[in-house]
C-alpha cells in the first residue's frame, strides 16, 4: 500500500563530495547537489534521487536547520515585544516580525495600548512567512483563520529537513496519523508541529510517533511503521480493546 | 628537536609504536555524540582525541560580525587543560589562535557560506587528549560536524600530517615524533575536488622531500576521507526492529 | 576564536577585481611588474640608536620595522644549552585604517609564528653560543616585527627585515661575576649575533588561477590564497603556510613551491650583497643605503 506512494526512483545514500552523475541533469535542490564541469556533486548527507528518464537530480537531506522562505507555514513563539510589533522565535537564523497591524487587523496607538495584552513572551503563534528578501528579518502575517495565537494542544519538534515525510505524499502521512488518533496537526516548515487532541491521552503517541518519523524518515515503508507503532501504543495504553480493528 | 635524538624509526622501517612509515594510527570517528549542538563529531587518532560542535547558521552574537552575502564562519581550536602532559593553560594561546585560523580557512573553501546570508555559523572544538596530528583530527572532526549538522558543503576535508623522523619521511606523526623529528607537515585536502586547504611546514625539507611528503599525505587522506564518508552514512544505515 | 573576515576594508569593487584578473591573466600588474616581479626592495640597517640590531624594510608601500633586542634570561628548561628566541609582530595602527589598536590579532600571530618556524627550524642562529652560564643564563633575542605602513605582502617585508636586524645584531659586552651577577655594558659590543645560515620567505599568491609573488594590497583583497614559503640559503624549504579563504590545487602547491624557491635564492642573494657593501662601507653611524628591485627583472621563463 506505501510501496506505492513511494517513487520508482531509486534512493541513494550520499554525503558531501560524492559523484551523483555525469552529463546533463537538472537539479532539483540547488543547495544540496552543484555542478563542476560536467559532473555533479552531493553537498550535504542525504538521499539522491536521480531521474535518469528526465535528467533530473535531487538530494534531499537528512539533517538540516531551518532557513526561512516566503509562504512557509511556521509555528513561532514570542521572544520579545515591541511597540508596534513582536519578534517570534522562528528557529531560524533570525527573529520572525509580527507587527500588530497584522495581527490585531486595525492600528495601534502605542501610547495607550500595550501589546503585551494581547500577545506575551512565550505565547505560540501559528502564521506564514510574507516577506523575506534576506536583507531583513522574515515577516510573518496571521491572517486567514487557520493562523493566530494557540491556546491548548501539544508541541513536538521534528528536525525542520524531516517535515515533508511527517506530511507525507499529499499529507498521507499527516492523516494516518489524525485519522488514528483523533488528534488534528498544525505542522510548521520550521519544524515545530502543534498537537491538538481531543482526548489528551493521545497527545504522547503522537510525539512519539513524530519522534519515530523523525529517526527513520529515510527508511523506506514508513507509513506502514507508524500505523502499526500507533495501535502497538493505543493497545498499550488501553485505549482500544475489543474494539480493536482489522488493520 | 631538542637534546639528544633517540631512534624512532628502526632500520627496517619501523617506528616507535610498531608502525609502518606510512601506517595510520588507529582511528575512530562518531558523528552525532552531542545532543545541543546542530551537529558534531568525536575523532581518535591513537591517543589524540578530539571533540567537535557546529551550531548554525544562526543569528551572530555582534551585528558587525555579520556579511550581507554569506554566512561567517566563527571557529575556535582549544586545548582543555588536561589535554597534555603539563596542564594546559586554558587561555587561548598564541598558538590556538593561529591554528583556530588555519583550520578556518581549511573549511571556507568547502562551506557553502553564500546559502546563508546575515549568519554565523560557529565551529567549537575541544582537543581532549593530545597526543600529536591535534589540528589535523580537529579538522577532521569540524569537517564531520559540519556534514553532520546537514550545512551544505561542496566536500568533506580530511587532514593528516607527514613527518620527517630520523630522516625518514612518516605519516601521522605522534606526539613523539613530532617532538624529537625534523619536520612536521600538516596538509588538509578537499579530495573529490584537488583543493589543498591546509598546508604548513615546521621544520626544514628539500624539495624531493617535500613532493614525497605530499603524495604521502595524498595518499593518507584518501583513506581518512574514505572513513569519514563511511562515518557518515553508518549513521543512517540503521537497522528497523 | 577566527571569524570570517567582516571588515568593509576587505571589500573591493568589482571592477576593480575583474580589471586585476584580467590583467594578471596576460602576465601584466596594474603596476607593470611581470608576475614573478617583486617591488623595488629598500633596507635600511642600524635604523634604531637603541636597539642591538634592527632594519627598516620598503618593499614598495610596505615598511617594517624590526628591532632587536637582547636581554638576559634563563634558557628552557629542556634546552638548557641553547639561547632563547622570541619573535612578536605588532600591526600598528599608524599602518592601516584596518588596524585597531589592541593585542595582536590572528595575522599578526601568524606572521610573527611563521617567521619564527623559519628562524628556529632552519637555525638561521647558532642558539647555542648565547648562552652565558650554561643551564642557568643566556641571551634572550626578542625579534620585534612593527608593521609601520600596510601595502600588502607584509609576511616576505618582515622576514627581510628580520634576517637584516639580526646580521646587523651585536651582542653587548657583558662580565661575568665570580657570584654568577653578570654586568653587561651596552656601549660597547662583544661581537656579531652568530647568524650562521640565512632564509627568508617568498609569499605566492593564487589570483584567478595565476600565482604571483609580492603582491600589494589591492592585489591580496582579490587574492583567494596565498602560499608563504620559507627559502633556505641551501634551497630547501625552510616552512610552510597556507594562508587565506581560499586553496589551491596539488598542482599548484608545487607550482608555487617552485617559484618561491627560485624568487627566494634570487632575493637572499640580493639581501646578501646589500649587507656586503654595507660592511665595506662599516661605518660606526646608521647607514643608508638600498638594493633595488623589480623594475629591470625578467619574466622568469619557467613558471
Amino acid at each position: 500500500m506505501s510501496t506505492q506512494t513511494e517513487q520508482k526512483v531509486e534512493r541513494v545514500l550520499v554525503a558531501p563530495g560524492d559523484k551523483l552523475a555525469e552529463g546533463d541533469y537538472r537539479i532539483l535542490t540547488p543547495t544540496t547537489a552543484y555542478r563542476v564541469g560536467n559532473s555533479y556533486y552531493s553537498s550535504v548527507v542525504g538521499l539522491l534521487e536521480l531521474n535518469t528518464q528526465e535528467k533530473s537530480l535531487k538530494v534531499i537531506p537528512l539533517k538540516g536547520s531551518y532557513y526561512p522562505r516566503v509562504g512557509d507555514v511556521v509555528v513561532g513563539i514570542v521572544s520579545d515585544v515591541g511597540l508596534t510589533n513582536w519578534e517570534l522565535d522562528i528557529r531560524a537564523p533570525f527573529p520572525g516580525i509580527l507587527y500588530a497591524v497584522d495581527y490585531l487587523g486595525r492600528a495601534i496607538n502605542p501610547s495607550k495600548e500595550n501589546l503585551k495584552d494581547f500577545l506575551d513572551v512565550g505565547d505560540v503563534v501559528v502564521g506564514k512567512i510574507e516577506v523575506f528578501d534576506r536583507t531583513r528579518n522574515p515577516i510573518i502575517s496571521t491572517k486567514g483563520k487557520e493562523f493566530g495565537k494557540v491556546v491548548g494542544g501539544a508541541l513536538a519538534e521534528i528536525n525542520p529537513v524531516k517535515v515533508p515525510r511527517l506530511i507525507g505524499k499529499k499529507g498521507s502521512m499527516q492523516s494516518l496519523i489524525e485519522s488514528e488518533t483523533n488528534c488534528k496537526l498544525v505542522i510548521g516548515n520550521n519544524g515545530r508541529v502543534l498537537i491538538l487532541c481531543e482526548d489528551k491521552q493521545y497527545e504522547d503517541i503522537v510525539v512519539r510517533a513524530i519522534r519515530k518519523i523523525e529517526v527513520e524518515a529515510h527508511i523506506s515503508g514508513l507509513t506502514d511503521r507508524v500505523k502499526e507503532f500507533i495501535l502497538v501504543e493505543k493497545v498499550r495504553r488501553g485505549l482500544v480493546g475489543n474494539e480493536r480493528r482489522e488493520t | 628537536m631538542r637534546g639528544e635524538k633517540p631512534r624512532l624509526v628502526s632500520e627496517d622501517g619501523i617506528r616507535h609504536d610498531g608502525r609502518r612509515l606510512d601506517e595510520l594510527r588507529t582511528i575512530k570517528m562518531e558523528v552525532s555524540i552531542l545532543s545541543n549542538a546542530s551537529g558534531s563529531a568525536y575523532v581518535e587518532f591513537g591517543k589524540t582525541r578530539v571533540i567537535a560542535a557546529v551550531y548554525g547558521p544562526r543569528e551572530p552574537p555582534q551585528r558587525y560580525m555579520v556579511l550581507p552575502h554569506r554566512a561567517v564562519l566563527r571557529c575556535r581550536y582549544h586545548m582543555a587543560p588536561f589535554s597534555t602532559d603539563e596542564r594546559k593553560n586554558p587561555a587561548p594561546s598564541r598558538r590556538e589562535i593561529e591554528i583556530s585560523k588555519v583550520i578556518r580557512e581549511a573549511l571556507e573553501p568547502v562551506v557553502v557560506s553564500e546559502a546563508f546570508p546575515r549568519t554565523s555559523i560557529d565551529i567549537f572544538i575541544e582537543v581532549i587528549s593530545a597526543d600529536g596530528g591535534t589540528r589535523t583530527a580537529a579538522l577532521n572532526a569540524a569537517s564531520l560536524a559540519l556534514a553532520d549538522a546537514g550545512i551544505p558543503m561542496r566536500d568533506l576535508v580530511a587532514a593528516v600530517a607527514v613527518g620527517k623522523v630520523n630522516g625518514y619521511l612518516v605519516l601521522d606523526i605522534d606526539q613523539v615524533e613530532d617532538s624529537y623529528g625534523e619536520a612536521d607537515m600538516p596538509v588538509a585536502m578537499a579530495p573529490s575536488l584537488n583543493m589543498v586547504t591546509l598546508l604548513q611546514l615546521n621544520g626544514v625539507l628539500t624539495p624531493q622531500e617535500f613532493s614525497q611528503a605530499l603524495s604521502m599525505a595524498f595518499r593518507g587522506i584518501n583513506e581518512i576521507y574514505r572513513l569519514q564518508k563511511e562515518t557518515l552514512r553508518n549513521k543512517y544505515l540503521v537497522k528497523v526492529e | 576564536m577566527s571569524v570570517t573576515p567582516t571588515s568593509p576594508d576587505s571589500i573591493i569593487p568589482r571592477l576593480k577585481a575583474e580589471t586585476l584578473s584580467t590583467l594578471i591573466k596576460k602576465g601584466v600588474r596594474a603596476d607593470g611588474r611581470g608576475l614573478e616581479d617583486f617591488r623595488e626592495l629598500k633596507i635600511i640597517t642600524n635604523y634604531l640608536p637603541k636597539a642591538d640590531g634592527s632594519a627598516l624594510v620598503k618593499l614598495g608601500d610596505t615598511q617594517v620595522l624590526v628591532g632587536v633586542k637582547l636581554e638576559l634570561g634563563s634558557p628552557y628548561p629542556d634546552t638548557p644549552e641553547e639561547g632563547v628566541l622570541v619573535v612578536s609582530a605588532e600591526f600598528v595602527p599608524t599602518a592601516s585604517p584596518a588596524f585597531e589598536p589592541g593585542p595582536p590579532d590572528e595575522n599578526a600571530i601568524e606572521l610573527a609564528r611563521v617567521i619564527d618556524r623559519v628562524l628556529r627550524e632552519y637555525g638561521v642562529i647558532d642558539v647555542s653560543k648565547l648562552v652565558i652560564v650554561p643551564g642557568r643564563r643566556v641571551w634572550v633575542i626578542w625579534i620585534d616585527i612593527y608593521v609601520l605602513d600596510h601595502g600588502g605582502n607584509l609576511i616576505d617585508a618582515s622576514a627581510i627585515a628580520t634576517l637584516a636586524a639580526l646580521l646587523t645584531t651585536k651582542i653587548p659586552k657583558y662580565t661575568v661575576t665570580e657570584n654568577e651577577s653578570i654586568q653587561i655594558d651596552k656601549s660597547s659590543h662583544a661581537g656579531s649575533l652568530p647568524v650562521v645560515r640565512k632564509a627568508l620567505t617568498v609569499t605566492v599568491g593564487k589570483l584567478s588561477d595565476s600565482l604571483i609573488v609580492d603582491p600589494t594590497i589591492e592585489e591580496e583583497k582579490v587574492v583567494t590564497a596565498k602560499l608563504v614559503v620559507g627559502v633556505g640559503e641551501d634551497g630547501a624549504i625552510a616552512g610552510l603556510q597556507k594562508s587565506g579563504d581560499g586553496y589551491l590545487t596539488l598542482q599548484e602547491v608545487e607550482k608555487a613551491i617552485e617559484l618561491a624557491l627560485r624568487k627566494g635564492s634570487e632575493l637572499l642573494s640580493k639581501v646578501t650583497e646589500f649587507l656586503k657593501t654595507l660592511e665595506a662601507a662599516s661605518t660606526e653611524s646608521a647607514e643608508v643605503s638600498s638594493v633595488e628591485e623589480g623594475g629591470s627583472s625578467r619574466n622568469s621563463s619557467n613558471a
